[in-house]
């Protein structure tokens, strides 16, 4: 484009000018249409979130301190705090990972309408809300509830088991919660694997077993990490599930901010931890999509 | 039962091999799929005590939902919050969706990641910062303050649809219009809009559940008469089992379920 304009006559190179600066005025035209969207971010995450940052950095006494972080390290309940937020994530993102591989894997060998049809199953509690799905499990749960009888009624254990306010009843939930972000993007990352691939691998002799696992485990990898990585940070800050479910035995740092604010209205020690958790949320986001250059695969999907 | 013998995928594998696999699939999808529907038979029941299967039917918790004041408001606010959060995040998720995707502006996938950090940013957080913020402007128990938060939570959501629905589209269309005249206002609800339409009505609908799912800004922002019914939920099971809450649990349901299956059947149209 500059080539031309060098050695085009001048009349035209004065016009392709006008023409370009009409071109930027229409960009950022166009650009202003997102300005609606885009105050609405700021007035309702950006500046209230910022607000939070600079509460965290406020001593009791309205001066700066650090007071707020130190107590992190200071005091063990926030150790355990955050042991426990990195556990449940952890478990939870494994149990995903152990039952949604096989149901991923099981839809992108089927035909497409087929798949559409069992994807239902994914979908549907997808989109049913949390709190009435947190619910459910809780009735199913209870020391009198469907799974304490119906096992002891078939003589799998005698006495009725303690499901649920504890960190069992924390990760069934979630683990049913979060199943949907994980397989949403492996079945889209293992629909993208060429059939052929298995085909030559068979044809130069691969056992089934030896073609999964050389040559399509490995493909639906980079589908499982983004899963992983967003169904782990979703449950860093999950709240509803723990709350309901954790029965106050699960702390997790969304529980606690809540509970800090809710009996001591200490806004200095909630932001901090809140802070906290965003930092620790965007790190790992970051560092991942570096490692595994997840874009296309985290923003591409649902 | 000659099928199991048939080659189930490219290499040897005939179905009977993968037997193991269709019934470890199929258990995996009855867990996920039942219990969220065994609360519906559930709040049929006659007794205080949720029981499945109900020793005697009876409609007596939908009474007591119907005819207590406190759910029916919070029924009206949530709707009225869903139904205003829809009319608000989809025009402004749509127009920022196409503004970026039309400009191909450098900046524009910079202002698309600032758009969906709302996707990014632990909900509890955004919920206490809005609740001290809103605090300070008296917007906290306000429908306007909800509907605001709801309305950022469901933007990116409406983003994401219409900008997929813009790729499948030929925007070609859009300069044949303007080159025959046409601004690019027209151009756009003429030629475009009936293009897009059934993405753009799929959107709404998410948006719509979004906000009427939403619990924990609720929980936050929302109160006193203008009070969601998810903030009420959520008290009331932290409190005790009440079966009322399987009545409304079963509402709520159905509603996720038809809007579902209404996007599932719209969503597809578009793309013909």
């Amino acid at each position: 484009m500059t080539t031309s304009a060098v050695s085009a006559p001048r009349g035209k190179g004065m016009n392709e000018e006008a023409l370009r600066k009409q071109e930027v005025g229409e960009q950022r035209l166009l650009l202003s249409l997102a300005t609606p969207a885009l105050l609405a971010v700021v007035a309702v995450v950006f500046i209230p979130v910022g607000w939070l940052f600079y509460l965290s950095f406020m001593g009791n006494d309205g001066q700066f301190s650090l007071q707020h972080y130190a107590k992190m390290i200071e005091y063990k309940s926030y150790a355990r705090v955050f042991i426990t937020t990195f556990e449940v994530s952890i478990l939870t993102t494994l149990i995903c990972i152990l039952i949604g591989y096989p149901l991923a894997y099981f839809l992108a060998m089927l035909p497409p309408r087929l798949a559409g049809f069992f994807m239902l199953a994914v979908l549907l509690p997808f989109w049913t809300s949390l709190l009435v799905r947190t619910y459910a499990w809780l009735v199913l749960l209870q020391k009198n509830g469907l799974l304490n009888d119906f096992a002891i009624s078939i003589g799998l254990w005698d006495t009725p088991l303690k499901l649920v306010h504890n960190l069992t009843g924390t990760l069934i939930g979630m683990a049913h919660i979060m199943l949907p972000f994980l397989v949403l993007p492996l079945y889209g990352s293992m629909r993208k694997i060429d059939r052929d691939l298995m085909q030559a691998a068979a044809n130069l002799g691969a056992s089934p077993g030896q073609a999964f696992r050389q040559v399509y485990f490995p493909l639906s990898l980079s589908g499982m990490v983004a899963g992983s990585l967003i169904v782990f940070v979703l449950c860093l800050g999950f709240y509803v599930t723990p709350a309901v479910l954790g029965g106050g035995r699960v702390v997790m740092v969304s529980t606690q901010i809540t509970a800090i604010l809710e009996n001591q209205y200490d806004w200095g020690a909630a932001s901090a931890l809140g802070v906290v958790l965003l930092v620790a949320t965007l790190a790992i986001l970051f560092a991942a999509t570096r490692l595994f250059k997840l874009d296309a695969a985290l923003f591409g999907k649902h | 039962m000659r099928w199991l013998n048939r080659p189930a995928s490219d290499t040897q594998i005939t179905h009977r091999d993968r037997l193991w696999l269709y019934v470890v699939a199929a258990i995996i999808m009855l867990l996920l799929v039942i219990p969220t529907f065994i609360v519906m038979p559930m709040s049929f029941s006659d007794s205080q005590y949720l029981e499945f299967p109900p020793d005697h039917w009876s409609l007596r918790w939908y009474e007591v939902y119907f005819e207590s004041s406190k759910w029916m408001r919070a029924t009206v606010t949530s709707l009225q919050v869903g139904v205003l959060t829809m009319l608000v995040a989809t025009p402004l998720g749509t127009m920022a969706a196409y503004a970026l995707f039309v400009s191909g502006h450098r900046a524009s996938r910079a202002i698309f990641t600032l758009l969906i950090t709302p996707m990014i940013v632990p909900v509890i957080l955004i919920a206490i910062g809005a609740f001290y913020a809103y605090g300070r402007v008296g917007l906290n128990n306000t429908i306007t303050g909800i509907v605001l938060a709801h309305t950022v939570l469901a933007a990116p959501l409406v983003m994401i649809v219409i900008t997929s629905a813009l790729r499948n589209y030929d925007l070609n269309q859009e300069r044949v219009a303007r080159s025959l005249g046409a601004t690019r206002i027209k151009a756009f609800f003429v030629i475009t809009l009936p293009q897009i339409k059934f993405s753009v009505v799929t959107a709404s609908l998410l948006a719509f559940l979004t906000s009427f799912d939403e619990v924990i800004i609720a929980i936050f922002v929302s109160g006193g008469s203008n009070a969601t019914l998810t903030k009420h939920m959520f008290a009331a099971l932290r409190d005790f089992i009440d079966p009322t809450i399987a009545a409304i649990s079963t509402i709520m349901i159905l509603v996720s379920t038809t809007l579902l299956l209404a996007t599932q059947f719209i969503g597809k149209r578009d793309k013909r």
